[in-house]
């Protein structure tokens, strides 16, 4: 136990905690906008595992990372503007219809995988870029500021949406079609045009999350997230459907995930129990859930579709 | 500008017609609002209010029909439209958010100066000046979920005339205020006339509109009865002209002589869903021919009242309610209907009847279980249909038969189906909750009279209701609840609507007064 508490094991453990809480937090800030909106997506592991594995193949067939991350990021518009249609213009149930969008997720990413690829070969990943002088902090700067871009860009896209949330015309209309969409449709604003682009946004950042995962990792296998989309979703309910609030929740994560990747590494685990000690991540949440869930109140018209009386 | 306008109008609607799958909603509907008038729309249920603001307003489209505003023809084809043309609406149901602020639901669909970010603090300066010129007090920065339903009404106000709205459409707006707030709401109103706007007032609350219009149009099924004015018209002949046949407004009551108290309600302390103290120690007692009506804006604690009495929510230790001198304070609701209780909940269709359930399974949903309705474990259908029939025949359920579902009849007609089942189990207690809410006035003048009838038989009743003309022509004392206590019980003999809507705003009354 006492090599873990030494300096570099733990500046270690921190700067793998953000990597690992990269892809949550892209994917979670996303499910927030749509959730805001009143639009529940279940499908979020399935668009994280078709992005991950076209950006996969495109750096595998290109070389080229920023075209990989592009095309996450397209993935994931796609699959917004089918979960769009489905949800907003067909008012089929949420809940359904986000579980078919992860079971075609995974069943398209794995054949596209099996046909296409074959056998796991390893890719180039994202390279850390290191902040200048920022990075040249002790510590710190190994932990927060020598990291790979996608990862910048997820924790800028904290403050980002929430401004969007909370400070433009668009935030509000989102804001106003999560809670009471009549009274939004009451004073002219599109409910359907503002929770399909809602929807877009939010699956747009699930493309770029299954993209941070896969880049990150460097390589590609069947059903890559396990479950990661969905522990996701649970963020957005453990952020109290607040991006500062979601990315505590990503960091969370991503710091249990990364202690027991360390403990392992330095055997503090043993391997006879290391099945059981990847299961510490899901039973947080799921106590952090218990604890949180209680307090807070989530979009009134969330789930519902809207259909003018 | 005088108070009943000029002639011009700023609105016609002519030759409205929407049909909807097997209704006639508006046949052939005619309406005028001049500059400067306040237009009743009244009619029952059903009688196409809605349906001819919905269309005035962009949220359904008429099948025949012309609407010109300012002598202009136009086409609302959507809400965002008829705001454009300066047509605002307060809508029965408030159309705010309410986690966001005051500002923000003021703003919500408006262009912000700053695009693509919002500009709250203009918004709010120009709330509080339209809150200072129209004398609707509210303050821009809180959250709506925050605010009493009064306040609530005002920001509703408020957003239209942020929006600069030359007529307004106010469809039921009194409907959760009280006495008091309605008084204002209805000087504010006169004064928006007065600047020059066109208001339509939408209620079935014949009082209010005979205060308030310049003009009045009765619409039933579908159709225009006619058009008057208040000077021109009383309470009696617009409830004709609605209903189509002459109503009784006020029941007769035969005189009965107080004798034992059948339901003693004591030290009542009850927690409501927040768990705060909804009822506070309340006492009081119902005896037998007599029915107490309980007044009061709703929230005050009559809702946590009746389910305590019916046995749907637990009291605070020290509290009893006895029925008919038998303490059933901790007692199931089965045990409180076999000790005599009857019970009309406020939500008809939560708590008094299952929608599914056709009209007979409804009525026997107490006691399907009971020797008459079975035979060796097993339904007697026999014997519930005819049972059903009974009820249904003697009640006037106007019905296709027993075995069609509940959710397919009119609100009067389900609540009458309640009422069959209830009364035929001859409570020595009743327990009624807003037993007219929403029903028409030919079922509401039916349901008075089965009350009535009821008090004859000797049952004690509990009448809560937030229409005081309901509570101040049936009951014989007025228990008046405010902030979860009884302030006052009044005789009827000397309740004055002022009187009970002050004690209503929890003004408690000087005790040289009360004791006269």
């Amino acid at each position: 136990m006492g090599e873990f508490f030494t300096l570099s094991v733990l500046v270690a453990t921190a700067a793998s905690a953000i990597r690992l809480a990269t892809p949550y937090l892209l994917a979670s800030l996303g499910e927030t906008v749509g959730q805001r909106s009143g639009v529940l997506n279940l499908g979020v592991d399935g668009v994280m595992l078709l992005s991950a594995f076209f950006s996969y193949w495109t750096v595998l067939e290109t070389g080229n990372l920023w075209l990989a991350v592009l095309v996450g990021l397209v993935v994931g518009l796609v699959m917004g503007l089918l979960y769009g249609v489905i949800t907003v213009f067909l008012n089929a149930t949420q809940g359904i219809s986000g579980i078919g969008i992860f079971i075609f997720g995974l069943g398209l990413s794995d054949l596209l995988f099996r046909q296409l690829v074959g056998t796991p070969k390893p890719v180039r990943r994202l390279p850390n870029v290191d902040i200048p002088l920022l990075s040249d902090i002790p510590h710190l700067g190994e932990a927060l500021f020598q990291r790979n871009l996608l990862t910048y860009l997820a924790f800028l896209l904290v403050p980002v949406t929430a401004l969007l949330l909370t400070r433009t015309t668009f935030g509000l209309n989102i804001r106003s079609v999560g809670d009471n969409p009549q009274a939004a449709d009451s004073l002219g604003v599109s409910v359907e045009r503002t929770r399909f682009v809602a929807i877009l946004i939010g699956n747009s950042m699930a493309g770029l999350a299954g993209a941070a995962l896969v880049l990150q990792l460097g390589i590609f296998q069947p059903n890559l997230t396990q479950g990661l989309g969905f522990i996701a979703v649970a963020l957005v309910y453990f952020g109290a459907w607040r991006p500062i609030g979601v990315m505590g929740g990503a960091l969370l994560y991503g710091f249990v995930n990364a202690t027991v990747l360390q403990w392992k590494a330095l055997g503090i685990i043993p391997v006879s129990g290391s099945d059981l000690a990847n299961m510490a991540p899901a039973v947080l949440t799921i106590l952090a859930l218990i604890v949180v869930a209680r307090r807070v109140h989530a979009p009134s018209a969330l789930t519902k579709p809207f259909t003018r009386h | 500008m005088d108070t009943m306008g000029s002639d011009e109008n700023i609105l016609e609607m002519r030759g409205i017609t929407k049909v909807f799958p097997g209704v006639v909603a508006n046949d052939n509907v005619d309406l005028d609002v001049r500059y400067g008038e306040v237009h009743s729309l009244l009619g029952e249920n059903g009688a196409g209010k809605s349906t001819l603001v919905k269309i005035l307003f962009g949220l359904c489209q008429p099948d025949e029909g012309s609407i010109h505003l300012r002598g202009e023809p136009i086409a609302v084809e959507s809400p965002a439209e008829a705001i454009a043309s300066r047509i605002g609406m307060i809508h029965q149901h408030f159309m705010l958010v309410p986690t966001l602020t005051v500002a923000e639901n003021v703003a919500l669909g408006t262009q912000s100066t700053r695009r693509p970010f919002t500009d709250l603090d203009v918004v709010s300066r120009r709330v509080s000046e339209i809150s200072e010129k129209h004398g609707l007090a509210v303050d821009p920065s809180v959250e709506v979920r925050r605010l009493a339903v009064g306040e609530r009404q005002r920001v509703e106000i408020i957003k239209a005339l942020y929006r600069d709205a030359e007529l307004l459409v106010l469809d039921e707006p009194t409907a959760v205020l009280t006495p008091g707030e309605v008084d204002d709401l209805f000087v504010i109103l006169r004064r928006m006339a007065n600047d020059g706007r066109g208001l339509i007032f939408i209620s079935h609350k014949l009082r209010e509109v005979l205060t308030l219009s310049d003009r009045i149009t009765v619409l039933r099924n579908g159709k225009v009865v006619g058009t008057t004015a208040p000077a021109e018209t009383s309470r009696e002949e617009l409830a004709q002209m609605m209903v189509g046949r002459a109503v009784r407004l006020t029941p007769d009551k035969p005189l009965m002589d107080a004798s034992a108290a059948q339901l003693k309600v004591e030290g009542l302390t009850i927690r409501g869903d927040r768990e705060t103290v909804a009822v506070d120690d309340i006492s009081f007692e119902v005896r037998s021919g007599e029915i107490l009506g309980v007044a009061g804006v709703s929230g005050n604690g009559q809702r946590e009242l009746a389910e305590a009495i019916a046995g749907l929510r637990a009291v605070e230790p020290g509290g009893s309610i006895r029925i008919a001198g038998v303490d059933v304070t901790g007692d199931d609701t089965r045990s409180r209907r076999d000790r005599g209780l009857g019970f009309i909940p406020e939500e008809r269709m939560r708590d008094g009847a299952i929608a599914e359930f056709t009209v007979s399974e409804n009525l026997v949903l107490v006691d399907h279980g009971a020797a008459e309705f079975t035979s060796r474990g097993m339904l007697d259908f026999g014997s519930i249909r005819e049972h059903s029939q009974k009820l249904v025949d003697d009640f006037a359920v106007k019905t296709p038969g027993i075995d069609t579902p509940t959710s397919s009849l009119s609100g009067g007609n389900i609540q009458k189906v309640i009422l069959a089942r209830e009364l035929s189990a001859s409570p020595t207690v009743l327990l009624a909750c807003q037993p007219t809410r929403g029903v028409d006035i030919g079922a509401a003048e039916y349901i008075h009279t089965r009350l009535i009838q009821q008090r004859s038989l000797g049952t004690a009743t509990i009448l809560i209701s937030e229409d005081l003309d309901e509570v101040m022509g049936l009951a014989d004392r007025i228990a008046v609840m405010y902030e979860g206590e009884i302030v006052a019980i009044v005789p009827s003999e000397e309740a004055t609507r002022d009187r009970i809507g002050l004690l209503m705003a929890g003004v408690v009354e000087a005790p040289d007064q009360s004791s006269v």
